[in-house]
């Protein structure tokens, strides 16, 4: 075991683990932020998306060991503008069925948006195809991605 | 509006007493009746409570894992409520089979065979109803006003003439004093404001579900509590012989290891000690009696089961006379063709698990139970209880799709093992990873279809099929649906078809295989309804038949009326003017009734560079009676769909001597957003009593789908999936 202080939702967390435990596992075991899910352990699925300095990573493949002084924001952590335009398109499009990968998708989602203003069909594509969803709720997470676009746009 | 997630007993909802709990007995429907009831017939029935904070809560005895059942099931009580939409809420009902059985299974409660509304249409309108008429009544008491001048609208009773007006809170403790009417009118459907009305509500279970406030059973944390993960056999039926768990203990976190039936468990402070010290396990095993037989082999033997008739599932005139006949007339053409379906995982994006606390004497268990009455009894067995000493809390499931519906209650028994193992007053987690729940079983079982059909003339004058694979139903608990040697899930879309065709047959072998199997979203119809709607557009090809015409032309029983419509329906949405489109796509279609459900679809294909086919619309018209909440139907399509592509195009099973060869989603490969077709649904008006929605999307958009590769001139994919491993994205 050691100990890592790591910046999570912009506070400091001295936690005592094991050095190669990975990430996901400190922010739900260790901090209570079960918002960010564990779907497969290997960087396939997405439902454990954080953001890291503010770009998206998978945060069952990052070992605690690695986070250093990066800022980690979970999405118990996220605000803004994208993050409430998404939030809000994710509600009026009742995107989410089961809703357990829906944490990963709207991360996912949000860090698109922070990168790209009005993303087309293929940036979509792109930023979201990470992220797994069984529920195939893919016909509204492509729709509301573009809601939410057009209500940043204003 | 929000779910409560508030852990919740049967004492709690009655210690509620400051507002109204509405208990009565409602008659259970005939097939309930068959149930050895020892409360007697006037055991309560609880699915409403108001609060006199004026919120009105409904128990939900189905789990909502997705299909939106936790919205269906308040619309319906709110409707004869006349409540206001935004004061409703909803609650996970706990684990009690006196109170809330499925109707649709007779005595135990549950939820599967997209059966959550039809069996509680009823039930429920009359809870919502009588809770209204005893709010009026309390009112009228109140007032001094006759009842019948009353009026309730969006929650507020209102007396017009004396101007008197009330909310449901003001007169929840006056109404809870009130016995209960033994006679309710329903409203008229004419009268309806929310069942079917579009955006009269919003799913309840939404606003959590996107900012991680929504709680699953892997959220569960509790003070002292212990994660567990189990060492499973490398092959199915294999058994521990010895282990060794010396490096195991080694890894801080690591507390405790054990043996239990069905393999090693490893106790721990969280989940990556759990992980790491399962790792380190050195577990010896005894396959004397595992199976270990791979897919090469198991195809093999079905292919020669299936050259011999097996038992007679379904018959119409003399299918073999015709078609020997067909083959000496050369006039007749006789069209033959083998389908071949791999093991399916049902891979929920939550992995199966389990909390449980037993303290010697009870055992309180929260989690994603969908088969609540099995899993209390099977939790009660392993610790030597009875069912009435196991609470089971109904939680949030991240996904289903069959498996967490289980007829041996493997998940129930092994968290129940589990707590036995390490003892009593420790509570634990039982948690399984992704490759866990790839490799552990419980499968959408392995299928064979051998089809033969015979055209003549511009008609299909025989059709045979015969089935071989795996029965779930033999040995466990609901093997009395097996009647005369046909497990109804094996044939279930083939043995019966809604077409009809002079000399018919359908005959199964059931295989015995030691990999063990389960219902998987549409069970029986996920091969059949390939198998059988991709058959018959070959056999329509051959006849030269436009696919919608030629399929209308067949549906003359008074059965396939509604699946017509439907195929009209769809038809009619996607400007069906044939087959071939230009421009490099072609257009498929199939229709599929299942569990009451009637879904017509057309696919719109293209094949890209590598042979791959590329799905790139889905037109799909559905009816399933009275549409309760016609955005959540539209939902269910949506994703149905998207899970049938996904499975159809790429999901495969293999074993490799009885081992499976996947173990995650980088070896079993699901949909992702860039292959999801546009969807595009039409919900067929309709007043017959409403159906289910989660499964029956499913079905036919694979054989839509081969139907228009068949119009590209690539033949109809004979085994499944369309695109072989190796060809991952």
């Amino acid at each position: 075991m050691a100990a890592f202080s790591i910046k999570v939702n912009g506070k400091s967390h001295s936690v005592d683990v094991l050095p190669d435990t990975p990430l996901l596992w400190v922010l739900r075991d260790n901090l209570q932020l079960t918002g960010t899910k564990f779907g497969c352990g290997i960087a396939q699925c997405g439902a454990c998306t954080v953001q890291m300095d503010g770009s998206p990573l998978r945060s069952c493949s990052m070992p605690v060991s690695g986070v250093g002084d990066s800022e980690i924001t979970t999405i118990e952590g996220m605000a803004g503008p994208e993050t409430e335009a998404v939030q809000k398109a994710w509600v009026a499009r009742e995107v989410p069925q089961c809703g357990y990968c829906q944490s990963g998708q709207v991360m996912s989602a949000v860090s698109l948006l922070q990168s790209v203003k009005e993303p087309t069909d293929e940036d979509i594509d792109l930023a979201m195809n990470g992220n797994i969803c069984r529920c195939a709720t893919y016909v509204r997470i492509r729709a509301a991605i573009h809601d939410a676009a057009k209500t940043l746009k204003g | 509006m929000t779910i409560h997630q508030t852990d919740l007993s049967r004492r709690s909802i009655l210690k509620a007493a400051a507002g109204l709990t509405i208990a009565f007995y409602l008659p259970p429907l005939a097939k309930a009746q068959t149930a050895a009831a020892p409360a007697g017939p006037f055991a309560p029935n609880a699915f409403v409570r108001i609060g006199t904070d004026n919120t009105v809560t409904v128990l939900s005895k189905h789990i909502e894992m997705g299909q939106g059942p936790y919205t269906g099931l308040t619309t319906i009580v709110a409707e004869e409520l006349d409540a206001d939409w935004a004061q409703m809420r909803v609650e996970g009902a706990p684990a009690n089979n006196k109170l809330y059985n499925n109707l649709a299974f007779g005595p135990i409660q549950g939820t599967g065979g997209s059966s959550a509304i039809a069996n509680s249409f009823e039930q429920l309108r009359k809870a919502g109803a009588s809770a209204r008429a005893m709010l009026v009544q309390a009112a009228a008491e109140q007032w001094k006003v006759p009842a019948d001048a009353i009026t309730v609208t969006k929650g507020v009773v209102k007396h017009a003439v004396s101007n008197r007006q009330a909310t449901f809170g003001e007169l929840a403790q006056a109404a809870a004093k009130l016995p209960v009417p033994t006679n309710v009118t329903l409203k008229k459907p004419e009268d309806f404001t929310l069942i079917g009305k579009e955006g009269a509500i919003t799913r309840l279970d939404i606003p959590d579900k996107t900012n991680g406030k929504a709680r699953f059973t892997i959220d569960i944390n509790e003070p002292g509590m212990l994660t567990v993960l189990v060492a499973h056999p490398p092959r199915f039926g294999g058994k521990v012989a010895s282990f060794d768990d010396a490096e195991t203990r080694k890894i801080p976190g690591v507390v405790d290891v054990k043996a239990l039936s069905s393999g090693v468990a490893v106790y721990a402070n969280g989940m990556w000690p759990a992980m790491k010290g399962r790792e380190a396990l050195r577990v010896t095993w005894d396959e004397s009696a595992a199976e270990k037989r791979g897919t090469p082999e198991l195809l093999a033997e079905y292919r020669a089961a299936a050259d011999k008739t097996g038992i007679i599932a379904g018959r119409e005139g003399d299918a073999v006379g015709a078609l020997a006949k067909a083959s000496a007339n050369s006039a007749a053409k006789v069209v033959k063709a083998e389908y071949v379906f791999p093991y399916l995982a049902h891979a929920p994006m939550e992995p199966l698990n389990g909390f449980i606390n037993w303290d010697g004497e009870r055992a309180a268990a929260k989690y994603g139970c969908q088969f609540q009455t099995v899993d209390q009894g099977a939790i009660a067995k392993v610790l030597g209880l009875k069912p009435e000493q196991v609470t089971i809390d109904m939680l949030l499931a991240g996904g289903s799709f069959g498996r967490r519906a289980q007829a041996t209650a493997e998940l129930a028994i092994e968290l129940a093992e589990a707590a036995k193992a390490i003892g009593p007053n420790k509570p634990i987690k039982l948690v399984r990873t992704r490759d866990d729940d790839i490799r552990g079983g419980y499968y959408r079982p392995m299928f064979l279809h051998r089809m033969k059909g015979a055209v003549e003339n511009g008609k299909i004058v025989a059709w045979s099929d015969t089935v071989v694979g795996q029965s779930f139903m033999a040995g466990s608990a609901f093997a009395g649906m097996i009647k005369d040697g046909v497990d109804p899930t094996q044939v279930e879309g083939s043995n019966e078809l809604p077409y009809t065709v002079e000399n018919f047959q359908c005959d199964l072998h059931t295989a015995d295989v030691g990999v063990p199997t389960l219902w998987w979203r549409s069970v029986g119809h996920t091969h059949t309804a390939y198998a059988v709607e991709s058959f018959i557009d070959e056999l329509l090809q051959e006849a030269g038949k436009d696919p919608v015409a030629g399929r209308l032309e067949l549906m003359t029983k008074d059965k396939s009326k509604r699946l017509a419509g439907a195929l009209k329906a769809v038809a009619e949405l996607a400007k069906w003017n044939g087959p071939e489109v230009g421009n490099g796509r072609a257009r498929g279609v199939a229709a599929v009734e299942s569990f009451d459900t009637f879904v017509a679809q057309i696919a719109e294909v293209s094949i890209g560079k590598n042979g791959e086919p590329r799905v790139h619309k889905v037109w799909c018209a559905v009816d399933c009676g009275v549409a309760v909440n016609p955005d959540v139907i539209r939902a269910q399509m949506e994703g149905g769909i998207g899970f049938g592509v996904g499975h159809i195009l790429y999901a495969d099973l293999p074993l490799d001597g009885g081992r499976v060869v996947p173990k995650n989603f980088d070896s079993y490969r699901s949909l992702r957003i860039n292959e999801m077709p546009e969807v595009e649904v039409v919900i067929v008006k309709s007043s017959e009593k409403p159906t289910g929605v989660g499964e029956p999307g499913v079905p036919p958009v694979g054989p839509a789908i081969a139907n228009a590769m068949a119009r590209l001139g690539v033949q109809r994919p004979r085994s499944l999936p369309m695109v072989p491993a190796g060809r991952n994205a």
